[in-house]
């Protein structure tokens, strides 16, 4: 809810005419709410900002979040939430900094007296209330790009390939593999066969929860792409309740060879590359 | 992150994405933990569950799921009701036999499905939507 004209001058005086007051009062308004999870010089400062910029909309034109006018208003008070946001504040801690303008301007309110005191007042909330409304959705869009930052982190951390052996790469899979991972895990796997030339590769799956048609449809693919580069796979961390599961849905792993444990996959392949090299040392002799 | 759920109502979910089958899965699992089933019944519930959310949302085109603690007297279980309005599923013969598939899949998701859960039933036509219901009991 805008301003009209007349209010927006009031407002505007009532805020210059009491600079210190305002923001002595707001910053110890927000503390209590805070608890001191904030300086109080830091406080100070971001809501004499706030303040200034308020100000600087009334002088413009019409106070109002939306205004063309009110750029400064809306980059202070994005720059409060995403402060806010970052340093784990709730949203309600983000908005109450906002709302607190209230009591303040009521209290310089009923000082000044006067007939407008209540049409004022209403008015005045209703433009504190669209400023809060503002935080809190900077609060929340900032939010979701630190999800969606850590979501992609996540996938990079959740698929590393790892050397076991001379020859012998593993990929412990962790949580969820849904299409995204599973394309991830497949080039990572893939290209660290061509860099290490491995001639194997095991994909462990202990720390997958669940595996319906669509996990074991990826982990298929990689193992037929992997073959395709020439290199062995072998699946591992086959625990009984998977394995039950695997029977029951009828999905069939065919020649691929499947171990229980990431030991025993390793026992497989070291026993396979092992008669390789006393076949290759005979050779030699 | 926790919330409390209680158990003692159904729990609606919508499926409209990928995380939202996630969610199914989780919500499915706490439930049948909930329910006392053992790890290998929760493990068969839980990809039957997956399997289901998945065909909902990519053949129904997004829908809902439900999920229920069940107590017929003797043994606690979990039932799970599956519904959309997409185009539904004309020749359900067909749909349910091994290895057929018309999205790229296994072709193993719907069948599958039912041979790891103890009850199932379906109720399906061509234009009409899809209602799955599939209970798992407790042994």
């Amino acid at each position: 809810m805008a301003l009209n004209a007349e209010e927006s001058g009031r407002l505007a005086a009532l805020l210059s005419e009491h600079v210190d007051q305002v923001t002595q009062r707001w910053t110890e308004a927000v503390a209590v709410q805070l608890r001191g999870r904030l300086s109080q010089a830091e406080l100070r400062r971001q809501l004499q900002e706030l303040h200034r910029a308020i100000l600087t909309t009334a002088e413009n034109g019409i106070v109002d979040v939306d205004a063309e006018h009110a750029a400064e208003l809306r980059a202070v008070l994005g720059e409060l939430s995403r402060g806010r946001a970052r340093q784990g504040f709730s949203a309600t801690e983000t908005a109450i900094s906002v709302y607190a303008l209230k009591e303040v301007l009521l209290e310089l309110l009923e000082a000044r007296g006067g007939e407008s005191v209540l049409r004022d007042f209403v008015a005045f909330s209703g433009l504190i209330d669209q400023m809060g409304l503002f935080t809190f959705e900077s609060f929340v869009r900032t939010r979701e790009g630190l999800i969606a930052d850590q979501a992609e982190q996540l996938l990079e951390l959740s698929t590393p390939v790892v050397k076991l052996w001379d020859g012998v790469v593993a990929v412990p899979l962790v949580g969820t593999l849904d299409s995204a991972r599973a394309q991830v895990v497949m080039e990572r796997l893939l290209q660290t066969l061509v860099d290490t030339g491995s001639p194997y590769a095991i994909i462990d799956i202990t720390g997958v929860p669940a595996v319906d048609t669509q996990v074991a449809q990826h982990v298929l693919k990689t193992v037929v792409a992997a073959r395709l580069m020439g290199a062995e796979c072998i699946i591992s961390g086959i625990r009984p309740q998977i394995a039950q599961t695997i029977v029951a849905l009828g999905i069939e792993f065919g020649d691929i060879a499947t171990k229980a444990s990431l030991a025993d996959a390793l026992r497989h392949v070291l026993r396979l590359s092992g008669v390789e090299t006393s076949r290759r040392s005979r050779r030699g002799a | 992150m926790t919330t409390g759920i209680d158990l003692s109502q159904p729990q609606a979910q919508a499926i409209r994405s990928d995380e939202d089958v996630v969610r199914v899965r989780q919500l499915v699992r706490t439930v049948a933990v909930a329910a006392k089933l053992s790890l290998v019944d929760q493990t068969k519930v839980v990809t039957a569950a997956s399997e289901l959310a998945r065909n909902t949302l990519v053949y129904g085109g997004g829908g809902s799921v439900e999920v229920t603690t069940m107590d017929n007297g003797r043994r606690r279980g979990v039932r799970i009701v599956f519904a959309d309005s997409g185009p539904g599923i004309a020749d359900l013969d067909l749909a349910l036999t091994d290895g057929y598939t018309t999205g790229g899949g296994l072709g193993l998701g719907l069948s599958g499905a039912r041979r790891l859960v103890d009850e199932f039933d379906i109720d399906t036509g061509a234009g009409r939507g899809t209602r799955i219901t599939v209970t798992k009991w407790a042994r």
